[in-house]
């Protein structure tokens, strides 16, 4: 299996002053599946992703992504490394349109013709976004901002795509539409997810593995199948 | 009538050099939050440079490229050596830092060159062709439209069409999305702030040669006045700062010519305050009252 | 100590129940400087004696500059132009006395009372557009003033006769002192208990209600407006009397050298100043001190190196001129990076260390 393991994580200490918030997390996600990280809020989820691409610098620990150590990679060559991070709230920039988020997702590129093509098949998946190429993002509607932040992210045709709450604040149909594009993207392009939520019961469905933190660390790791039937584990962890 | 023209025309070129040194303030407002108070300082340092090259080779040409290669470079060097180690946390912090560049590099061009005036030449005449017997424009007026024109083009350009303004843009706008998409943020605000010197250099040789000549102080005023016409057409909008470089070289050019040169600082001094007391974002800022 | 109080005074000393006492002990130091001003008049040379007198002078303005940016947080570029203000209300007053044959000991300190008051006039319209602007703004509003009010000297050369500048008449030490009293001690008298005076005006302000009105503001507006706190007039105050000191500040030194022009109040003298509160700590009085011995002090000394140094009299010059400009700049620089407490912040942590140390060393 471990060949095939596109991150791993061992022993992760990070935090934002004196106490860390991430308290040794391990962690490991096989290329081409979808890991959810589920918890309470403050579990420190948003903290891993940071940790992660590097936003913020971890006290100890190892990060590999396809077997190499991201120790001390700025946090901008990450892209380059084919790690893709839609930050919490998305992070679509306001200021510019549609197209120029987009066209940032891609500009680190050096093959130019392939970043064009990427940008035409976000367009073709997101259609409302081609609809609205020159509108600024804050003209966007939740929805839309949703589609422009995970567009982006592709644009960049990454192998790892982490996640964080991409439910927040969306109508349920939208957030099953997302979940879907995940499993498509999962299967048609062997995409990796390491998808943080809070709504559980959505990330379990479309996820392999379930991860499952509290105050820091990582409580469980199984399969996501396994979470979602057994009754203990899902009234202990999980509340529902 | 002729004086009208004559002093409208006088005004649009002086107005000009103030939109191209208010839009250099505001490409690092917006870039680093920081009102570059250097700036005028900067840009003399870069004049005192091109004065050295045009005494030496005897060629005006070599030393207006001289002095916007060493605008740009002291735009980087300011950012990389001071600017980024600078606690941005209270607003106080990079104004006063900046403050202090400006006591640095006035000492420094004071003991290399010593204070008194050096003479700034133009390198077209600056005595108007008359049209049907009316004082018009001169050459000088026509070179420095058309400099003024190509520079502010180019960057507007630059940030709207190409790569590389979008990277300055988006870096500016967020710089941590911006990492995150791969965009070297320390890259971008280095180089926004080279460009900014370089454009304040640029301005410095076309005002100087209009003004008493080259001196460590020589561009005091006009700072303030490029300050205010960033104020006028709000410190967020580089478009508004054109337009506000126009505004305030017109008026004061009115000024001078109606009421007397003397009058000019104050009324500077009146028009500043009157906007920011009256629309505090900038004439074209949106109404809503905002804080500044 | 009660805790309360500790949350007052960032100093850690007790403020609210022993104002009276706080009092008694500000004016118990003014007295004691002003003894040891007299003791150090006798026994310096009288260039020293002017020396000193500069510095009280600058230290009226840097305490002045004090109280608004360190205690207010609000930034003054233009506190050279207050100063200038100052300076010329004394010379039109001592030359409209001198011409109309008036003399008396009374005449200067009516003279520097009507600096003050004219200053105050002008710092209350800058304050009050000051107290609508903040940060970048503020800064530019102020630089501008800074700039532009030596310039009026030119502007209006028939009252204040251009970059000539005016004289300053001032009378000789009175003959009580007897005939062959230095008249630089004198000045040092003058200067240093209107400076004193002023300081102990200025240190009880601080400790008192109004002191904490002004931190209140700096720290956190919504806060202070929430807590009831007029924050526009609390800052109009804070420029006022920060005005108030600056014009006597810059009166004082136009006594002293006797005479006024626009180059002694350029930009470069506004920025001077806010680099003495700046290296000697922003926000407290000792720091004041410390930033207006150096304004002094930097320029002899580097005065002194050029001498040291064999140099053609024209670098020599420019040296002189330019040294000390760019000590301060690069220092300013320097501070704000590396210690933003400036020198009085490192000497009290300093002293905090120590003191930290001591009980240990007991046990
Ligand atoms: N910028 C920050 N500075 C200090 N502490 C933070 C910061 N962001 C989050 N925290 C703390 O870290 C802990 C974990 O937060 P976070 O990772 O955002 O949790 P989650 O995403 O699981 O809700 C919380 O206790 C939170 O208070
Ligand atoms: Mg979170």
């Amino acid at each position: 299996m471990s060949g095939t393991d596109l991150l791993v994580v061992r022993g992760l200490v990070a935090g934002y002053g004196a106490a860390p918030v991430l308290r040794a997390v391990d962690l490991t996600v096989p290329a081409g599946t979808i890991a959810a990280v589920v918890g309470a809020n403050g579990a420190g989820k948003t903290t891993l992703l940071r940790a992660l691409s590097g936003m913020i610098r971890p006290a100890a620990g190892q990060v590999l992504l396809a077997g190499e150590d991201l120790r001390g990679t700025p946090v901008e060559q990450l892209v380059r490394r084919g790690m893709a991070h839609v930050p919490e709230g998305r992070g679509v920039i306001s200021e510019l349109t549609v197209d120029e988020n987009l066209r940032l997702g891609g500009l680190w590129r050096r093959d130019r013709a392939d970043a064009g093509r990427a940008l035409d098949e976000v367009y073709q998946l997101f259609e409302p976004l081609a609809r609205r190429r020159r509108h600024l993002g804050h003209q966007l509607s939740g929805g839309e901002r949703q589609m422009l932040a995970l567009g982006r992210a592709l644009v960049g045709r990454p192998r790892l795509l982490l996640l964080d709450e991409p439910s927040l604040g969306l109508a349920p149909r939208v957030v099953a539409r997302t979940m879907a594009l995940l499993r498509q993207l999962r299967d048609r392009t062997g995409l990796t997810v390491l998808l943080v939520e809070q709504n559980v019961r959505s990330a379990l469905a479309v996820a392999d593995q379930g991860v499952v933190m509290s105050l820091g660390r990582v409580v469980i790791a199984a399969p996501a199948v396994q979470l979602r039937d057994d009754v203990d584990l899902r009234h202990a962890y999980l509340g529902f | 009538m002729d004086r009208f023209v004559f002093l409208t025309v006088d005004g649009l070129s002086r107005g000009a050099v103030y939109a191209a040194f208010a839009l250099a303030l505001v490409l690092i407002w917006r870039a680093a939050r920081v009102v570059n108070f250097a700036q005028g300082a900067m840009a003399v340092a870069a004049a005192y440079v091109a004065y050295t090259v045009s005494t030496a080779t005897g060629s005006y040409w070599l030393g207006f490229v001289v002095a916007i290669v060493a605008g740009l470079l002291l735009g980087a060097l300011v950012d990389r050596v001071v600017m980024r180690h600078v606690d941005h946390a209270s607003p106080l912090n990079p104004v006063i830092v900046a403050l202090g560049l400006v006591l640095l590099i006035q000492a420094v061009l004071g003991m290399v060159y010593g204070s008194e005036f050096r003479p700034a030449e133009a390198p077209f005449s600056r005595s108007a062709l008359t049209v049907g017997g009316v004082a018009v424009l001169s050459p000088y007026d026509l070179f420095v439209f058309a400099t003024i024109g190509v520079v502010v083009s180019g960057l507007a350009w630059m940030f709207a069409r190409t790569p590389v303004g979008l990277r300055m843009r988006a870096a500016a706008f967020a710089p941590e999305v911006s990492r995150l998409l791969g965009v070297n943020v320390g890259g971008m605000l280095t180089l926004g702030w080279a460009l900014a010197s370089g454009v304040g250099a640029l301005a410095a040789m076309l005002v100087l040669p209009t003004e008493l000549g080259l001196h460590p102080h020589a561009m005091d005023l006009v700072f303030v006045s490029a300050f205010t016409a960033a104020v006028v057409g709000g410190l967020d909008s580089p478009p508004g700062a054109v337009v506000g470089g126009l505004v305030v070289g017109l008026l004061l050019s009115y000024v001078s010519g109606y009421a007397g040169s003397d009058l000019t600082p104050l009324a500077v001094l009146v028009l500043l305050l009157a906007v920011l007391l009256v629309r505090p974002g900038g004439l074209f800022a949106p109404v809503a009252a905002r804080r500044v | 100590m009660p805790p309360r109080e500790q949350l007052d005074d960032p100093g850690g000393r007790p403020v609210d129940r022993r104002r009276g006492s706080t009092l008694l002990r500000h004016l118990a130091v003014v007295l004691a400087a002003g003894l040891l001003l007299v003791a150090i008049s006798y026994s310096v040379e009288p260039f020293r004696n002017f020396q000193l007198a500069t510095v009280a002078a600058y230290l009226c303005a840097t305490a002045g500059l004090t109280v608004l940016t360190g205690l207010n947080g609000q930034l003054s570029l233009g506190h050279g132009a207050l100063m200038a203000t100052g300076a010329y209300t004394v010379a039109l007053c001592q030359t409209a006395f001198a011409d109309r044959g008036m003399t008396g000991g009374w005449l200067l300190p009516l003279s520097l009372a009507a600096a003050i008051a004219s200053t105050v006039a002008v710092g209350a319209v800058v304050g009050v557009a000051a107290a609508r602007l903040r940060g970048p703004y503020l800064a530019g509003v102020t630089l501008a003033v800074a700039v532009v009010v030596p310039a009026l000297a030119v502007t209006f050369d028939g009252v204040f006769n251009g970059e000539q500048g005016l004289s300053v008449p001032v009378e000789p030490p009175p003959l009580s002192l007897g005939p062959y009293f230095p008249y630089e001690r004198w000045q040092l008298w003058v200067t240093g208990a209107a400076t004193l005076l002023a300081l102990l005006l200025l240190a009880n302000l601080i400790r008192s209600r109004y002191g904490r009105i002004f931190r209140a503001v700096r720290d956190d507006e919504v806060a202070a407006r929430l807590a009831g706190i007029h924050v526009a007039r609390t800052q109009v105050l804070a420029f006022v009397v920060s005005a108030a000191t600056a014009g006597l500040g810059g009166a004082l030194l136009a006594v002293l050298a006797q005479s006024v022009s626009p180059g002694a109040f350029s930009l470069t003298l506004s920025l001077f100043l806010l680099m003495a509160v700046v290296i000697g700590g922003l926000g407290r009085l000792t720091g004041a001190l410390w930033g207006a011995v150096l304004l002094v002090a930097l320029p002899d000394l580097t005065h002194s190196v050029t001498e040291m140094l064999t140099l053609s009299p024209a670098v020599a010059q420019r040296l002189e001129g330019n040294l000390p400009l760019a000590i301060f700049g690069l220092t300013l620089i320097v501070v704000m990076i590396a210690a933003p407490g400036g020198v009085q912040g490192l000497l009290s942590r300093l002293g905090r260390a120590l003191l930290a140390r001591r009980p240990t060393r007991r046990s």
